[in-house]
């Protein structure tokens, strides 16, 4: 922490605070576990105006506490008529012009923070790193822009980088968040493109959502953001440029399923760089740490969802029973051994 | 009219006695009476939301089902329920307050009420009709605009006709408060409950219209293949969401400040203490009335409006918590060194202090815009919300039902049951609501079906389940309590708390033309001085002689039904043409019965001295 924020935070109320909010939640989802740079400059704004809030508060209850225990008609008080006041222009004064001053302290940094969040410059230097976000009902897919690189779900990005995101949504308003990391931002359809940015302290795998209702499945649209080092970034990057999306499985079943996969599920997915289509992007599937969002990275889990996308995902665009199950074990175990590269969210964990 | 109706005795006579009512004090009866099942209805929801929602991965209820839950629960509490119930306090106190016969406009007054309740049962005739709407109760474009099957044409047409029955209301007051004030009654001797309601009326005079363009676009896109906001033909989504909350916003204020006045009025009376401040609670009023248009994008921070506009609005959100805070100050020193009498009514007030406090603190934390970009559209919203309109809202329904029961029934809710109701619905409503602010900094989002485990949420989730359950036993105990006092408690004066206002001045429940005489006004608290100065009533401002009241009619109700049939010919003329006829059905007896109340001379009827002076001149018994 920088500045005087920093100071701030010297305070023993921010810190007993800070401590008692951070014991909530879990780590890697939590907005009161911060973990990279917006959501601890949000974690502070939040502690500044639970301070003054707090502080309100206590001065409002403890009147209120007084008022009533010492105000409260007592035995044989029932003719007693009180004094009618009428008001008291001193205190009227002291009531309104404090609360002003208050508000201005908060308004300051909430003015600092907004701009700064908005800080987009970045963006342009070199080497910047630029991801085109597309909000989809209910999947997520990424672009890494200049880099030729397509991958839906996991957004792999490296540590203590800041990150710049361009968001469009290819149908209804969806919003991505990662609270640990980052705030959130909308995902509009059409011209509205939004942009943020994201940059996170530590490697890990981070949970993102879907924050704006979009459907049936709006609570099933999870995303992971993984934060590797830069060396693995690198490596990553380097091996997602050198995907052949042609390249013979070795096994026979996995290779009759690339075949009932090229005929039946290509129309809509893509491996490899190609640009987004109907469906997921499966480059480096094997890697995923979860199917569709929230299954656990199972054989049957994936055939499960091939077969009844429907049942899983509410209202999700793949037509069910395209495939039957044994077709779908097949196209299970190719997209299985999808194993791209050896970054992978384990390799955020181990650090 | 009337002479002729009562001599038909019997249920049929009292059914007709309602549909043709122009009575305000009968309306607000009607208002309360479906604002009520409303409520229940949307309490039911929301019990079905919080019992899927009670473990993670449930599927008590399904995924599409839940969305129309959540937007049900949303449409229903606010608009069928909140709104109703606000109209009901309006119309049973307000005339009474400013000494006036009636509203400025009876038909209207009726109009509006079978307005409210025909869109009301449009849109829940959808849950048997194919399915309820489910692009939730803000229903943003393009996910209504696209949303599959009727369910979202129900919530265009039923929150179009009610929404009209709205605007006529709140047009009905803003005259009545303006013109039909008694004699010396001026502006600033106003009870704050019909200030706020005066402040309420000018809100929804300028906020619904915002409403009635964004539903009439999304009608146009969704029965007429316009395309206002689909992108991929050259529109633009945003603009509902900045037309709904143009509208949106003004409404939370729409809801709150008639509780705020009467909080205002139960304060005072219970503390018998003048309001301390009066003119700076006036002036809050009216500035949050103001600033309420000023600060609708705080609910779009995240939608992409840029920096500056963020700050802007984020700037003049937080402004509002200065008027807010002006009033809760009042209230305080209201007490102070008064005579707190404990009723039922006061148990509520006062229990609103800090809980309403709570949700004005989040609603400042949540003005920061940059903080919003976590807060937004997570359980730390719904907490927020929740706080403050359950927290004002509806403990400010329930502290003003108890306090104008009689006035309305001429019987006090058994003050043992009202507090036994309370507790419940008080403890319960903190465990619901209190956890969710963690439920969501802790990461999970609004709308929700499920969450997923190992996320850390499920125990919050199962105590704000419990907390619900709490907050329905609340609700059963306070019916319970409506019918064991229609049944059991005894009739009271027309002054049972040592009343202030006018309203206490007259009998419980008051004649039909409310004042034998237009009372004269001295001053702030009119009954209080009267009081003080030894009598026993008002002082009347006229002589007594012949009232002039106006006739009942039938046709707000057919103008309703036709509207109510019409609506069904739009939502499914998309399948087939021939549903049209409905609708030419529906509007004919909708222009019908607006020309035959043009053409046809409804000049009221006179209550005669003599019958007046006899035993008060009732017509009805």
């Amino acid at each position: 922490m920088k500045g005087w924020m920093g100071k701030f935070r010297m305070l023993f109320l921010f810190g007993a605070l800070s401590l008692i909010l951070s014991g909530c939640g879990v780590d890697n989802i939590s907005a009161l576990k911060p973990e990279g740079y917006g959501s601890e400059l949000l974690f502070d704004l939040m502690l500044i105006s639970i301070a003054i809030m707090l502080f309100v508060f206590v001065i409002v209850m403890a009147i209120y506490t007084f008022v009533i225990i010492r105000y409260r008609q007592k035995k044989g008080q029932e003719d007693y008529i009180p004094k009618q006041t009428e008001g008291n222009k001193a205190l009227e004064i002291i009531w309104t012009v404090i609360p002003i001053i208050l508000l201005l302290v908060l308004a300051v940094p909430t003015v600092q923070a907004t701009f700064d969040l908005a800080d987009n410059s970045g963006s342009e230097e070199e080497g910047a790193i630029n991801i085109e976000v597309t909000g989809n009902q209910y999947w997520w897919h990424f672009n890494y822009k200049g880099q030729e690189i397509s991958t839906s779900q996991d957004l792999y990005i490296p540590k203590d980088k800041r990150v710049h995101l361009t968001m469009k949504s290819t149908d209804v308003i969806h919003s991505f968040w990662v609270p640990s990391i980052a705030g959130k931002m909308d995902t509009n359809p059409g011209d509205n493109q939004n942009t943020m940015s994201l940059e996170a302290y530590e490697e890990g795998e981070y949970l993102g959502q879907c924050a704006e209702l979009c459907g049936p499945s709006h609570s099933l649209m999870d995303f992971r953001v993984i934060a590797v080092s830069q060396e693995e970034f690198d490596q990553w990057v380097e091996d997602m440029k050198n995907v052949d999306p042609e390249a013979q499985p070795e096994s026979d079943v996995a290779r009759e399923g690339q075949e009932l996969f090229n005929n039946n599920c290509m129309s809509c997915h893509a491996i490899g760089s190609a640009p987004a289509g109907v469906g997921p992007n499966m480059t480096n599937f094997a890697n995923r740490s979860k199917i569709a969002g929230i299954l656990d990275p199972t054989k049957e889990n994936l055939v499960d969802w091939i077969v009844h996308p429907d049942e899983i995902k509410p209202g999700n665009q793949m037509p069910s029973n395209l495939v039957n199950e044994d077709e779908a074990e097949k196209i299970a175990e190719y997209l299985l051994q999808l194993d791209h590269t050896d970054v992978t969210p384990e390799s955020a964990e181990q650090n | 009219m009337s002479t002729a109706l009562a001599q038909k005795r019997g249920l049929g006579a009292a059914i007709w006695d309602y549909l043709t009512t122009v009575d305000h004090k009968k309306i607000a009866q009607l208002y309360l009476v479906s604002g009520g099942i409303f409520f229940l209805i949307g309490g039911l929801e929301a019990m079905l939301i919080r019992i899927q929602l009670m473990q993670p991965n449930s599927d008590f209820i399904s995924a599409g089902l839940y969305n129309e839950m959540i937007t049900m629960h949303g449409t229903t509490m606010i608009f069928l329920a909140a709104m109703p119930l606000i109209f009901a306090l309006m119309n049973a106190v307000v005339p009474l307050q400013i000494g006036a016969r009636d509203v400025a406009f009876p038909f209207l007054n009726s109009l509006g009420f079978w307005l409210f309740l025909a869109g009301g049962l449009i849109l829940n005739c959808s849950w048997f009709l194919g399915g309820a709407p489910d692009a939730g109760w803000t229903a943003y474009a393009p996910l209504s605009a696209t949303s599959p099957g009727h369910g979202v044409d129900y919530y265009v047409i039923g929150l179009q006709i009610s929404g009209a029955g709205t605007l006529i209301g709140g047009i009905n007051f803003l005259v009545t408060i303006v013109n039909m004030r008694a004699p010396g009654m001026s502006y600033m001797r106003m009870p704050l409950f019909t200030w706020a309601s005066f402040v309420t009326s000018n809100l929804i005079l300028f906020a619904f219209p915002a409403l009635t363009v964004g539903l009439f676009l999304l009608m146009f896109d969704r029965m007429f293949g316009s395309a206002f906001f689909d992108v991929g033909l050259g529109g633009n989504a945003i603009i509902w969401e900045h037309l709904f909350w143009i509208f949106g916003h003004p409404e939370v204020y729409i809801l709150i400040l008639p509780v705020f006045g009467a909080f205002s009025d139960i304060f005072s009376t219970f503390s018998t203490k003048r309001l301390f401040g009066y003119s700076a609670m006036v002036f809050a009023t009216v500035l949050i009335g103001f600033l309420g248009f000023m600060v609708w994008a705080h609910h779009m921070f995240t939608t992409g409006l840029g920096p500056v506009a963020n700050s802007i609005f984020a700037v003049s959100t937080m402004a509002i918590a200065v008027p807010t805070g002006i009033k809760i100050f009042n209230w305080l020193f209201t007490m102070w060194g008064g005579k707190i009498r404990m009723t039922s009514a006061m148990l509520w007030s006062i229990a609103f202090i800090p809980t309403f406090t709570i949700g004005g603190m989040t609603g400042v934390m949540l003005a920061a815009a940059a903080a919003d970009y976590q807060y937004h559209d997570t359980y730390f919203v719904v907490a927020h919300f929740h706080y403050v309109i359950v927290g004002g809202v509806v403990f400010g329904f329930f502290a003003a039902l108890h306090y104008w029961w009689p006035k309305m029934f001429g019987k006090v809710l058994n003050e043992k049951l009202g507090k036994l109701a309370f507790w419940p619905f008080f403890i319960g409503f903190h465990l619901t609501f209190f956890i969710q602010h963690f439920l969501g900094l802790m990461g999970m989002p609004r709308r929700y079906w499920t969450y997923q485990e190992g996320q850390g949420l499920d125990l919050g989730n199962l105590i704000s389940t419990v907390g619900a359950f709490l907050m329905a036993i609340g609700t059963l105990i306070f019916v319970y309590n409506v019918i064991y006092t229609a049944m059991k408690e005894k009739k009271v004066s027309g002054d049972p708390w040592d009343g202030r206002t006018l309203e206490w001045s007259i009998p419980s429940p008051p004649p039909f033309y409310n004042f034998k005489q237009t009372p004269l006004v001295r001053g702030l608290d009119p009954l209080w001085i009267e009081k003080q100065d030894g009598k026993t009533g008002m002082t009347p401002a006229e002589p007594l002689g012949d009232i002039h009241m106006p006739n009942g009619s039938f046709l707000p109700f057919l103008m309703s039904l036709g509207l109510f049939i019409a609506g069904f010919g739009f939502i499914y003329q998309v399948d087939h043409k021939g549903w049209l006829a409905l609708v030419f059905i529906g509007m004919g007896i909708t222009l019908g019965s607006m020309l035959t109340r043009s053409l046809k001379d409804d000049l009221g009827y006179h209550v005669h001295k003599e019958e007046l002076e006899e035993g008060g001149g009732n017509h009805e018994s």
